[in-house]
């Protein structure tokens, strides 16, 4: 772990300032992961913007019936506010798969946006890593890859971006609030993450001096029909190997809305526009679903290890719609599958 | 009164512990203390071209940085590093020389004023190498492992037995290397107490052996060490042989003339001992009746090149079950990896894993249910060693009892034919066994005239319960109240006892401390009969007791003094005795425990995903000193058994030679979810034999058997068989 300078941001406006002013700066939330990055190397930051004292951390209803979530919101507080649990529940389940309370409790919203990948070699500073060292290779594309991509990887990097709460935000057409030296703008959670491509050190199209100030739900929260499944190699406390969040608006037995992503499988959270427009309008069956999930992962390529993912992501994901369909979405306490 | 032993007492040491009182190796302050940080090694093999320390020297609070360059003098001889429990071959010597032997090995010690400054001035040493080829996979050395000597005796003709039986079942099963994982780090305070005497806090389940360790590595008097470690935070094996960094942390301090503490990372900690990975071939061959005619168990086994670590795991098979053929044999394979070591119920687990799981398959082969072929093959003797009975082995109770409360007999033997909505219910058992063990060992016991005992004995508690057993005992044996007993144990300077392993410590310090109370008793009686008109005047020693505080003659209870009466008249104000005791064997009996684990994991059938939601562990292991404690140990190994079964496993890159998941988010252990019922059952077993007070040790058995048990449970469930642990999801799709 490098030595770092500490500062305290006073308001938004001073953050970005702080951070234009040093290259060499991070914004410091949680600190669930960054920290643990700094003690492997990882991350090497000289000096630490502590935000967490900006006036971030409110859930309020939006004018257009949506919700505007501060970004400093502890990742538990968010999951359990009644807004939340009532109107988009599909997220309070998402982040109640994620991590443990104590983490949790720590973490934040914009936080947990930004959380990197978990891959090995990304952690472990001696070996080569295009993510963390550009240029260097990847050590996983030949290396322990079981927890790794099937969809939208590329040569540079078959890594996946480790967050729960962001398939459910994705699901439901988030926009994440950001601020900068221009002053601000809103991007779409869809084109928030990216694809490796040839440049994997970047994650996210979020400039380096900005900060994220909130994310943004629309009104519609599918909260009679959506679940939360979470496949993973423990119960609880581990990360995804496949996870799926859906939404749909039910008519009778007819689909007219569909929303469905992926987590664990890609550098971003999946989703497919030609699936789920495959499935609107659709009646709800076990043909359905499986024609949905077959086309969903039609894309998906495994390598050494993780191969079994994309049938699994497959099985999950026609599950997943069939909880969603029933109304009995997974619980995210008692840890068998509905 | 009613005894301590056999009751349920809550830990004596549990108030301390969760206050925060009771101190670990980490946690003791001294004045001017020096902060160390060890820099490893990133390579696997090959050696050091150069150092360049003099960023790190340029941080300010940097007190020094140690490489084998500049260190102090230490032991040049392969001998003066051999501890106790040393397999043969060249114990690594830490900062010693240039040779770099495996991934994380330390090559640099960085000494600061401050913890932070020696961690970030660690990352400033730069190390240049010299590289060479490195091999870490056991499945690319397989051909090349050579072979140990025979294990134990073959008899009959295992591979003729094999072609011609009935049935024949013939299987490899593989567990990979495992890390103990102790929720404390490894650590090691040392104090400079003047006059270069050294004080060592230290993480391990010997302070003597590490205390004798140090003294030899820097040619130091006994008198000059002291090791002390009175809590560990868990061990497992991992602290059986003194560890790097106390070496590093002694060397340090006698470098500077100052204290030293040095903590390693959860990281550093993956390049300490493991348990081996090893693949184990198997072949059965039964009547058609279900009696077993021959057993023949192969294992390959890793460990590092310096050193030949290895346990039997193959003899427990020749052990379990009658069998009139049976071999075995053990390959050895030397990786570029620190020395494997033991790890709770070294061999056995692994061992009886593997003999377990080909039982289930071979009840499978006879279409029988595999408790009635376990029945069938019973052995009542131990046909390894001469064919002796055994001083008692109550298993047949186990296998009922614990049958009975899982409801075994509505078992229906088909696989994937149970369910539960959309989850395949499968139904599994297996055997457990372990040796009991015992060890000689010193207990000093100083009684006052105010009825307070305090038992001393090196011995360690690796929170295991051994304070509040030895506590028990003592107070039984004494008469005294609980809350009178004092307890001493974790210190090099006290009455000699062997390391804490091998769940050999209870039997043996417990019938220590009755060796002594014995010899406090007699010298009362001494003092008793020399009073004026003492009712115990005629008394024999045999007739004597300790009860209730007092003396007690057993025929008439009227005949009695009171022990601080007794002292105080005869102007006496403590009473100390120091005894050893040692097991001879009558070289009659065999001395095992034994256990029966009955397992439920419910399967999703569309996803794969596992749930053990019952286990029942059914354990007779002689007279149980403690049924509290004893049912948290036997617990904790049915916990551990689900993560050896279903998550356990170390990932090393072949490429790097290094471990990619040492951190304990990614090295997988079970968690509150994945726990669910868990049923321990202790069964009567009384031992008159195996020593004076019946008692066996129950620390390693809890673990034995329960992996083969889940994986049996989830072939039942599924139809499939898989066997390479741990069992994941992949695994049941492929
Ligand atoms: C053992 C473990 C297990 C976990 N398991 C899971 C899991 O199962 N599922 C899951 O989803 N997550 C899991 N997590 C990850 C956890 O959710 C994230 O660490 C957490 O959400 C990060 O939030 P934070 O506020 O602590 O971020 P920090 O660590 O403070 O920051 C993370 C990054 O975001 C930047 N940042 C933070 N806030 C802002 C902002 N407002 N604007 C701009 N940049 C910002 C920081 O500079 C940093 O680069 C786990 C973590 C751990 C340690
Ligand atoms: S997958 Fe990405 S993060 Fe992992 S080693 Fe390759 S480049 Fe690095």
């Amino acid at each position: 772990m490098n030595s770092f300078q500490y500062s305290r941001a006073s308001d938004v406006a001073d953050a970005v300032r702080q951070m234009g002013a040093d290259p060499t700066a991070k914004f410091i939330a949680g600190g669930t992961n960054l920290l643990d990055l700094m003690k492997e190397d990882v991350e090497r930051p000289t000096l630490l913007i502590d935000i967490t004292r900006l006036p971030l951390r409110s859930v309020e209803a939006t004018p257009g019936g949506g919700v505007r979530i501060g970004a400093l919101v502890p990742n538990s507080d968010l999951s359990y506010h009644p807004l939340i649990e009532q109107r988009y529940p599909v997220v309070s389940s998402a982040i109640r798969a994620g991590a443990s309370q104590q983490l949790r409790n720590m973490a934040t919203t914009g936080g947990n946006l930004l959380q990197r990948t978990r891959c090995a070699y990304f952690y472990d500073a001696v070996t080569p890593c295009n993510k963390r060292v550009p240029g260097s290779g990847c050590s996983a594309i030949n290396g322990i890859n079981r927890g790794h991509a099937i969809l939208g990887m590329s040569d540079s990097c078959i890594a996946t971006h480790p967050s729960d709460m962001c398939v459910a935000l994705a699901a439901l057409d988030a926009t994440v609030h950001v601020a900068g030296p221009n002053g601000e703008r809103a991007i779409d959670l869809a084109d928030f993450h990216r694809l490796p491509g040839d440049t994997p050190e970047r994650d996210t199209n979020l400039d380096r001096d900005e900060i994220i100030t909130a994310i943004e739900l629309p009104a519609r929260g599918f909260a009679k029909n959506y679940t939360y499944l979470k496949i993973r190699d423990r119960l609880s406390y581990a990360f995804a190997l496949v996870s799926v969040a859906v939404g749909l608006e039910m008519d009778g037995d007819t689909i007219r809305q569909a929303r469905l992503a992926l987590g664990g499988v890609a550098h971003k959270p999946w989703r497919d526009s030609e699936v789920e427009a495959a499935l609107n309008g659709q009646v709800a069956s076990p043909e359905t679903f499986e024609r949905a999930a077959d086309l969903l992962l039609r894309p998906a390529k495994g390598f050494a290890h993780n191969t079994f993912k994309i049938d699994l992501a497959r099985r999950a994901a026609v599950r997943a719609l069939t909880q969603a369909a029933n109304g009995t979405p997974q619980s995210q306490s008692s840890k068998k599958i509905v | 009164m009613t005894p301590y032993i056999g009751t349920a007492i809550s830990r004596i040491d549990g108030h301390a512990k969760v206050t925060g009182g009771a101190k670990y190796a980490a946690e003791f302050n001294v004045p001017g203390l020096v902060h160390a940080f060890v820099v490893v090694s990133a390579i696997t093999k090959g050696s050091i071209a150069r150092i360049d320390a003099s960023e790190a020297l340029r941080v300010e609070g940097v007190v020094d940085v140690l490489t084998h360059e500049n260190r102090p003098r230490m032991a040049d001889t392969d001998d003066a590093y051999k501890d106790d429990v040393a397999p043969d071959g060249t114990p690594y010597r830490p900062l010693y020389d240039s040779k770099i032997m495996f991934s994380g090995q330390p090559v640099a010690l960085v000494l600061a004023e401050e913890w932070e400054i020696a961690r970030f001035a660690a990352s400033l040493v730069h190390v240049k190498y010299e590289q060479e080829a490195h091999l870490t996979d056991l499945y690319c050395q397989r051909e090349v492992a050579f072979a140990l000597p025979e294990p134990a005796k073959p008899r009959g003709d295992a591979a003729k037995a094999f072609a011609a039986a009935d049935v024949r079942h013939q299987g490899e099963y593989y567990v990979p290397i495992e890390h103990h994982n102790p929720m404390e780090l490894y650590a090691s305070t040392v104090t400079w107490d003047g006059g270069g005497k050294l004080t060592v806090y230290d993480k391990t389940q010997g302070v003597q052996n590490v205390q004798r360790y140090v003294c030899s590595i820097f040619g130091m008097k006994p008198d000059d060490v002291r090791v002390m470690s009175p809590y560990v935070g868990g061990a497992f094996g991992s602290g059986l042989r003194p560890q790097y960094q106390v070496v590093l942390a002694v060397l340090a301090a006698r470098a500077l003339e100052r204290p030293v503490r040095l903590v390693l990372t959860r990281q550093q900690m993956y390049s300490l001992g493991y348990r081996p990975a090893m693949i184990q071939r198997i072949e059965l061959g039964a009547s058609a009746g279900g009696t077993l005619d021959t057993v023949t168990h192969e294992a390959i086994t890793v460990t590092s090149q310096y050193e030949d670590f290895f346990r039997n795991e193959t003899t427990w098979s020749g052990l379990l079950y009658r069998s009139a053929n049976a071999k075995y044999t053990h390959k050895l394979t030397r990786l570029d990896l620190p020395t494997s070591c033991d790890m709770r119920g070294p061999s056995a687990t692994t061992g009886v894993y593997a003999l377990e799981s080909a039982m289930d398959e071979l009840a499978v082969a006879l279409r029988l249910d595999p408790l009635e072929l376990r029945l069938r093959c019973y052995s009542d003797r131990d046909q390894n060693n001469g064919d002796l009975p055994f001083s008692s082995k109550n298993l047949l109770e186990c296998y009922r009892q614990g049958a009975e409360i899982f409801g075994w007999a509505k078992r229906n033997r088909e696989p994937r034919s149970m369910r539960d909505g959309s989850e395949l219910v499968g139904w599994g058992m297996a055997t457990g066994v372990w040796e009991a063990l015992q060890v000689p060992i010193t207990v000093r016991i100083v009684l006052t005239a105010n009825g307070h005992a305090e038992v001393a004995c090196a011995t360690s508690d690796i929170g295991t319960g051994t304070y509040t057993i030895m506590a028990q005992v003592a107070a039984d044996a004494l008469g005294l109240p609980l809350d009178n007993i004092s307890i001493k144990l974790g210190d090099s300077t006290l009455p000699q006892s062997p390391v804490e392993g091998g769940s050999w410590i209870a039997a043996s310090v417990s019938n220590g401390i009755v060796t002594t109370c014995n010899a406090i008793r007699e010298e009362l009686l001494v003092l008793a009969k020399n009073l004026p008109g003492s009712p115990l005047a005629n008394a024999t020693r045999d007739e004597v007791t300790l009860l209730d505080g007092r003396l007690v003659n057993r025929r008439d209870a009227s005949r009695a003094l009171s022990i601080a009466e007794v002292m105080r008249v005869s102007g006496v104000d403590r009473i100390a005795q120091e005894k050893s005791t040692s097991f001879a064997n009558d070289g009659k009996h065999a001395h095992n425990t034994h256990s029966a684990l009955f397992a439920e994991v419910k399967i999703d059938e569309q996803l794969g995903v596992i749930r053990v939601t019952r286990v029942v562990s059914a354990v007779a292991a002689g007279r149980i000193l403690n049924p509290k404690t004893a049912h948290s140990q036997v617990m904790g190994g049915v916990v551990w058994g689900i993560g050896v079964a279903l998550h356990e496993e170390t990932l090393i890159d072949h490429r790097f030679g290094r471990v990619m998941n040492a951190n304990i988010a990614e090295y997988h252990i079970p968690v509150n979810a994945d726990i669910q019922d868990i049923k321990v059952i202790f069964v009567e077993e009384q031992d008159n034999i195996v020593n004076r007070l019946g008692v066996k040790g129950l620390g390693e058995i809890g673990l034995v058997g329960v992996a083969a048990a889940i994986a049996n449970a989830i072939y039942h469930a599924t139809g499939k068989r898989v066997r390479d642990l741990p069992i994941t999801i992949d695994k049941l799709q492929r």
